[in-house]
């Protein structure tokens, strides 16, 4: 079938702000079918309040709104754009639930917008779990046994059908919010209850228990034809009882024989069938019990999901282009395979190597969670690996996670136990942690392994299936040859004696890197050094090979140069005489980097493309944009350590490599890549460093005359201590060389400070930690800018909305400042361009300064691409990634015609978002450790009406009556009267502590008091808990009530209630609210704002 | 222990034996099917040829009781990146290389088979030797050179049986076939069977009289390997049974009936062996995802006027099945039997059944 042309305008709604559960995978699916859909000459209106997504930039789509995902807003869109078509397939669960909204709403009724890809009926059918159970009825497929309840009543009267472990899963939530497993009648009444709160239609589904069994995903093509394909087949490492998003899985799946794979091809046929997605990709689970084959469906997704982007990655077939293209008519073997160019999309990919995906958590920002994995998703990265083997994928994946491992052990950094001589303690410890998952499960494995655990033992503790079980232990047998190999081949890997013709060492090596062993790991064993390793490596002729993903296991020619390394025979590389630049990525995600690094990356290749060089790209993370094969010339999905990057550079020997944009992974890379010969564009790693040395860096500020925080560069925990007696606490401690503030925080007595210390070596052991004196009350502001060498352009100054101390990352902030003097704006200016010319900037470079009255602190300075960086471009209209990418290959901004006076008529504010709700029971305060996954951007002409946006669009909603809760430390009380008179006046009602209650109706105010958590009942949680609060404004009080404020910060976020900890924060609400009353929201899409935009 | 596996052009591969020791030439061919190794061994089809399988782990489920596809492997060598010692699966009764060694199968692994099916993409199915017993590779070359092949050759007769035997329906034999022998697939027989037939299987040479004095309600041309050309009397005890009974062909069976017709067989460069190729159903428009072995195919400008082609392949656009306007005959070069592969044509075999009620009415 043709294309369809009774359409002409489509609307894409995004997934917006990465959220644990929902990452940059929706903007990879979302870009490309923004880019298939213009392909056919469709005009796309977009909305997403993500601002640092491929997709809104403004060049993807016709009409670019960000705005707040909520019905509301998006029923104003459709009603300015009269969209002929919504396509809610490719936007996650938020996109599904908001098109389900607008149909509930009468919205796209009214407006005649038809749903495309899927219909309401379809995305009902697979939602709602009683009629998706009914529809697997009619097809003859088992579901695990369940009922749904209401109430804590209704689901006590079931369980005794269903007996435990039960599995209590909320409707309608996205990423298993709120899911977990029962083993008691105690545990079950309160994850029920739990439960009820996170689904937002109060249904819970209790679930007979599959914990254990085999886990296994299919990804699905439709057409309108009903010509079925699967794309992919996943099998998960962990077993069912760990959410797939915290599992590991491996691609294709391994230990289905045909007949069985086949029933379970028959079965998802069948399902998409039934549900009726009538185009595109749906992914259906299922659990197979491993004694017998009995196969239960899990449930089924009718959209693009995380495993599809995955299973696009896995496989080069572009899961979301094609639902784009068949949503719109086309039908599969109307669409040629990308890849061989010569044969059609309506095939099965076939793969000849294996796909392993691991998780990565940030259980470390978050003291006191619960590190158990279970059904409720709590990872907020992953990285996927590609290998011969699963040995050697399972390898590389594990030092792609970054997580300072760089294989399955053997690296130096063992576990507690001991190889030999493990006694009866251990035994019993090691048996233990194979029985809990955790994220260390994998290489307590491996402890196992070395202790003697027999395989069906490991499996009974584990359920992990032998066949994975048995390759892990191929791998630490390979490890034990390894540490038996004779002095010989020792004083060779040692660089000792030159290597003559060994025929058996060079054997041995290569056996040793099919396995997947990094040089780190065989330096560690053989007491040698990485790069010794590997140039005896390449001296005995044993190089990294690399191979195609080409969609059909070499069956056809492919045409797009997607590579994998491997050790084997034969390479399939052909290196161009282009110019070329190498771009490195930023590896999984992580709190503190995450998506708004791979848009940087996406732009460096779009923007060198421009300019005709031919642009490589390296990564490991099958989230992003980064990692189609259509972004740049040439993918390498690879890890990125040093010796990887340095395979491909050997293979490539590219002109440039650009470390500036992926984060810190790559400016880790970067003074040891120059040492090997790298050529680095940009700037200089020296650069790099001098800002990260404190004391070089005070050097250049005390030139410049610029001011600084009193501060030190310490080794000890006695020499932190003198300077904070020196400068005064509070003082702020953290390591250097960490993004996101890791591990960093504001001490405020001696005591504080030496129990930190202790945790700071363990986070940054090599290197020092910095000490600085903490500026209480200043106004905190990040500038951007792009320097050549010769000219400095700002390209936008936010003010943080938060006062310093918050991580900059977790803080609101608005550009253009809105409270900041014509002469303070002036001076930020001329400093940032003096830090830039100083450090020899040519790129990005992000200063981070504390504002005290006049005075301006330089906080920090990072020179290279900064977390807002897409949130600058957005609010300005112009790519300054591109600009700085152009810059590094020795553009000038003059010759760009970039010039820093554009003034803007609007206000942008960016917001973050927290995943507190993932986290049960932990502290919500926010401090100088980043703890943010995402964030959005609300646009509009004043501030009050972007602030309100940028509320709305984290909330989902704002209340605009009902009641106000104030409780304040007695700084803030006199600052706090204002801001209640304006909510009274605007309709509110007020209830405020005892002590700021007082003072409020001292000034006149009318307000309810209720008593602090520890004084009496009902207290102010019980009437959180009983929805009786619409609002919360609560400033620390210190030490003193630190219970009572984490009792209310934890029940807001339990209860979603809008809840402001500081005064700047509680007065742009307020006037926020004041704009939104009085006015209204109105939607503007990003081409208007920035009519001339490059 | 090493073996090595040398093409006939010189390149060859070293690796290390699994399965049984020994020497075995064949035409190399690589398999593309993730799943499925259990039925590709042991399909006749694959009589005289090396298979290579592109999936890097082969052997991860075992060897189970069900999932034969006849008696024994037929393959005359394997070649996998990485054999698996451990299989696991609630079916599997024994590890790959231990069924391999008990049947005198030759495999080797530790190949690079991408690099291997490369080539023979590039070069075409090429013959070769498998030996762990001489290993200088340039005798081997030679003995490569010198091995049969495929073209021509008649490798039918080894897999055929020996003497016709009965498979009976289950529940009520509503129809009676007779199913030549050319290699078949124990698959095709239970997709027959379940579908109220009883099949009568007869050797290859049996005549077209011997056949229709068991008053056949059909006649099925079963899978088989290597070159049709090389049984031309089957080709002509098809033509004579063709104007007188139902008669559905599949695989090597759609190739002799394509003779039968008058058509033209041609080898094709590395062939179709996999699960995952797309047909084309030419009435329906719709796809069908299909599991194929072959190395020819029916030449689409030679067929007469009075057949027409049903299905294509979408990837090179060759005849996938064909059907005669007048004659209640049809075939498909690909399996709708599946094992292994997709179930997405098994309606083909609903439709020989539909042919024969019709004719008997």
């Amino acid at each position: 079938m043709p294309k369809r042309t009774d359409l002409k305008k489509i609307l894409i709604i995004g997934s917006g702000p990465i959220i644990i559960g929902q990452a940059c995978e929706f903007d990879y699916s979302g870009a490309q079918a923004c880019k298939a859909l213009r392909e056919e000459g469709y005009e796309i209106v977009l909305v997403n309040s993500n601002p640092a997504t491929i997709m809104t930039d403004p060049e993807m789509a016709d009409r670019t709104y960000i705005e707040p995902l909520v019905p509301e807003v998006l029923e104003k869109i459709i009603e300015r754009e009269r969209p002929q078509a919504l396509l809610p397939t490719l936007g996650g669960q938020t996109g599904l639930n908001l098109a389900v909204d607008l149909a509930n709403m009468g919205a796209l009724d009214k407006y005649h917008v038809e749903l495309i890809g899927a219909k309401l009926g379809a995305i009902k059918k697979a939602e709602d779990r009683s009629l998706f159970k009914a529809a697997m009825a009619r097809i003859g497929l088992e579901l695990p046994q369940s009922y749904y309840c209401y109430s804590v009543d209704e689901a006590m009267a079931g369980i005794g059908q269903i007996g435990f472990p039960a599995v209590i899963r909320p409707s309608f939530t996205l990423g298993g919010t709120g899911g977990s497993v029962a083993y008691n009648f105690e545990e079950f009444e309160r994850m029920v209850k739990w439960g009820l709160d996170a689904s937002p239609v109060s249904e819970v589904l209790v679930e007979e228990s599959v914990i254990g069994w085999k886990e296994y995903e299919l990804e699905v093509m439709r057409d309108g034809d009903d010509n079925v394909v699967i794309i992919c087949s996943i099998e998960n490492f962990d077993p069912m009882g760990i959410h797939t998003g915290d599992s590991i899985t491996v691609a294709p799946a391994q230990t289905l024989s045909d007949k069985e794979y086949q029933i379970m091809r028959d079965a998802s046929i069948a399902v998409i069938r039934e549900i009726g997605v009538d185009t595109g990709g749906s992914n259906i689970q299922f659990a197979v019990d491993p004694t017998n084959g009995r196969m239960v469906i899990i449930e089924m997704n009718p959209r693009v999901s995380r495993s599809s982007a995955l299973a696009s990655k896995a496989t080069g077939f572009p899961i979301a282009k094609i639902a784009a293209k068949l949503a719109v008519g086309y039908t599969l073997d109307e669409i040629p395979n990308d890849i061989t160019k010569q044969t059609p999309a309506s095939f099965e990919p076939t793969i000849d190597y294996c796909v392993v995906k691991i998780p990565r958590w940030a259980f470390e920002k978050f003291p006191g969670s619960d590190p158990r994995l279970t059904v409720q998703m709590k990872s907020v990265g992953e990285t996927m690996s590609i290998g011969r083997t699963f040995k050697e994928a399972l390898q590389k994946g594990l030092r792609s996670l970054e997580i300072g491992r760089y294989g399955l052990g053997c690296d130096g950094k063992q576990m507690r136990f001991r190889a030999d001589g493990a006694d009866a303690d251990t035994i019993a410890q090691i048996r233990e942690k194979l029985r809990t998952p955790t994220p260390e499960r994998i290489f307590y494995l491996r402890e196992a392994i070395l202790a003697g655990f027999g395989v069906d033992e490991m499996y009974a503790l584990t359920r992990i299936d032998p066949w994975f079980v048995n390759n892990m232990k191929d791998i630490v047998e390979m490890e034990g040859r390894l540490r038996k190999a004779n002095g010989h081949v020792r004083r060779i890997m040692r660089g000792e004696i030159e290597p003559s013709d060994d025929k058996e060492v060079k054997a041995f090596l290569k056996e040793a890197k099919q396995f997947g062993f990094s040089d780190r790991q065989l330096a560690h064993v053989w007491d040698s050094d990485e790069i010794v390793i590997r140039n005896v490596r390449k001296r005995l002729g044993v190089e990294a090979t690399f191979k195609l993903v080409d969609t059909c296991a070499a069956e056809f020619e492919a045409y797009t140069p997607y590579y994998y390394s491997t050790y084997s025979d034969e390479d399939e590389v052909r290196p161009s005489q282009k110019k070329k630049i190498m771009i490195l990525g930023g590896g999984p995600n992580r709190i503190g980097q995450g998506i708004e690094f791979d848009y940087c990356c996406v732009h460096a290749a779009f923007a060198l493309k421009e300019e005709g060089c031919e642009t490589i790209m390296v990564n490991s993370n099958p989230e992003t944009v980064s990692t189609d094969y259509d972004t740049s010339d040439k993918l390498y999905f690879e890890p990125l350590t040093l010796e990887d990057v340095l395979n491909i550079v050997d293979k490539e020997q590219p002109d440039g490599v650009i470390v500036q944009f992926g984060g810190q992974t790559p400016l880790n890379l970067a003074v040891p890549l120059q040492k090997a010969g790298v050529p680095i564009i940009g700037t200089k790693p020296e650069s790099i460093d001098i800002a990260e040395d404190r004391k070089l860096f005070r050097q250049i500020l005390d030139r410049l005359g610029l001011k600084q925080a009193p501060s030190d560069t310490v080794f000890s925990t006695e020499e932190a201590l003198e300077v904070a007696r020196k400068v005064g606490y509070p003082v702020l401690v953290r390591p250097s060389y960490v993004l996101g503030g890791r591990a960093m925080i504001i001490a405020y007595d001696d005591e504080h400070l030496k129990s930190y210390m202790a945790l700071a070596r363990e986070a940054s052991p090599d290197h020092p930690i910095l000490v600085d004196k903490f500026l209480e009350d200043a106004t905190e502001v990040d500038v951007d800018a792009v320097c050549d060498g010769v000219d400095v352009v700002v390209a936008g100054i936010m003010e943080h909305i938060e006062l310093a101390g918050v991580h900059s990352g977790d803080s609101a902030c608005v550009l253009p400042p809105h409270t900041l003097a014509e002469h303070v704006v002036e001076s930020l200016k001329q400093q940032t361009k003096a830090l830039a010319l100083a450090l020899n900037v040519i790129g990005l470079i992000n200063i981070q300064f504390a504002i005290k009255g006049d005075d301006i602190y330089v906080l920090e300075v990072n020179p290279r691409a900064s977390r807002t960086v897409p949130f600058v471009s957005k609010a300005t209209g112009i790519p300054w990634a591109k600009v700085a990418a152009k810059l590094m290959i020795g553009k000038t901004l003059k010759g760009l015609g970039i010039h820093g006076d554009h003034k803007l008529d609007h206000f942008a504010v960016k917001e973050a978002v927290l995943p507190f709700i993932k986290f049960a029971g932990v502290d919500t305060i926010l401090g100088p450790e980043m703890k943010s996954t995402g964030e959005v951007m609300g646009i509009d002409r004043s501030f009050g009406l972007a602030f309100a946006k940028s509320q709305l669009a984290v909330n989902s909603y704002l209340p605009l009556k009902g009641k106000v809760l104030i409780s304040v430390n007695d700084n803030d009380k006199a600052r706090i009267v204002p801001i209640a008179r304006k909510f009274a006046a605007l309709g509110f009602t007020l209830m405020a502590t005892k002590g700021t209650g007082a003072v409020l109706s001292s000034n006149g105010l009318e307000v309810e008091v209720a008593y602090k958590v520890n004084e009496n009942r009902p207290n102010i949680v019980d009437h959180v808990k009983n929805k009786g609060i619409a609002l919360i404004i609560n400033t620390p009080l210190g030490k003193a009530s630190a219970y009572d404020e984490l009792a209310i910060r934890r029940a807001a976020v339990d209860y979603r209630i809008p809840y402001i900890t500081t005064i700047a924060g509680a007065q742009a609400t307020v006037s926020a609210l004041d704009a939104l009353i009085s006015g209204g929201l109105s939607v503007k899409c990003l081409q208007e704002y920035h009519p001339n935009a490059p | 222990m090493k073996a090595i596996l040398a093409l006939e052009d010189g390149r060859y591969f070293e690796g290390a034996s699994f399965g049984a020791r020994g020497e075995r030439s064949g035409e190399v061919v690589f398999n593309t099917s993730m799943t499925g190794y259990q039925e590709i061994l042991t399909d006749p089809s694959y009589k005289g040829q090396i298979v290579t399988m592109t999936y890097p782990h082969i052997g991860n489920y075992g060897v189970n009781e069900e999932d034969f596809e006849s008696l024994k492997p037929h393959v005359e060598g394997f070649v996998v990146r990485e054999c698996c010692r451990y299989p696991s699966n609630w079916r599997a009764r024994k590890p790959l290389a231990e069924f391999l060694a008990e049947h005198d199968i030759v495999g080797i692994e530790g190949v690079d088979t991408r690099a291997l099916t490369k080539h023979l993409r590039d070069a075409g199915a090429m013959k070769a030797v498998l030996s762990t017993e001489d290993l200088d590779v340039k005798s081997l070359v030679r003995k490569a050179k010198e091995s049969p092949g495929l073209i021509g050759r008649d490798l039918v007769k080894e897999v055929t049986c020996p003497e016709e035997y009965r498979v009976p329906a289950r529940g009520e034999a509503r129809f009676r076939v007779v199913a030549f022998d050319f290699g078949i697939k124990r698959n095709i027989l239970n997709n027959l069977s379940k579908r109220g037939c009883e099949v009568l299987v007869v050797p290859a040479q049996t005549t077209a009289a011997e056949v229709l004095a068991h008053q056949p309600d059909g006649i099925f041309l079963s899978n088989g390997p290597g070159d049709p050309e090389g049984v031309p009397n089957v080709v002509q005890t098809v033509r004579e049974l063709i104007e007188k009974k139902p008669t559905f062909g599949i695989c090597l069976g759609h190739q002799m009936l394509g003779l039968a017709f008058g058509a033209k067989v041609c080898k094709l460069k590395f062939g179709h062996h996999g699960g995952n190729q797309p047909i084309k159903n030419l009435a329906s428009g719709r796809v069908e995802i299909a599991a194929e072995n072959h190395g020819f195919a029916v030449v689409r400008d030679t067929l007469p006027s009075d057949v027409d082609v049903t299905h294509m392949n979408l990837n090179d656009k060759t005849v996938e099945g064909m059907s005669h306007r007048k004659l209640p005959v049809f075939s498909v070069q690909y399996h709708p039997e599946a094992s292994p592969g997709p179930h997405d044509a098994s309606y083909l075999f609903d439709r020989f059944i539909e042919e024969m009620e019709h004719n008997r009415r």
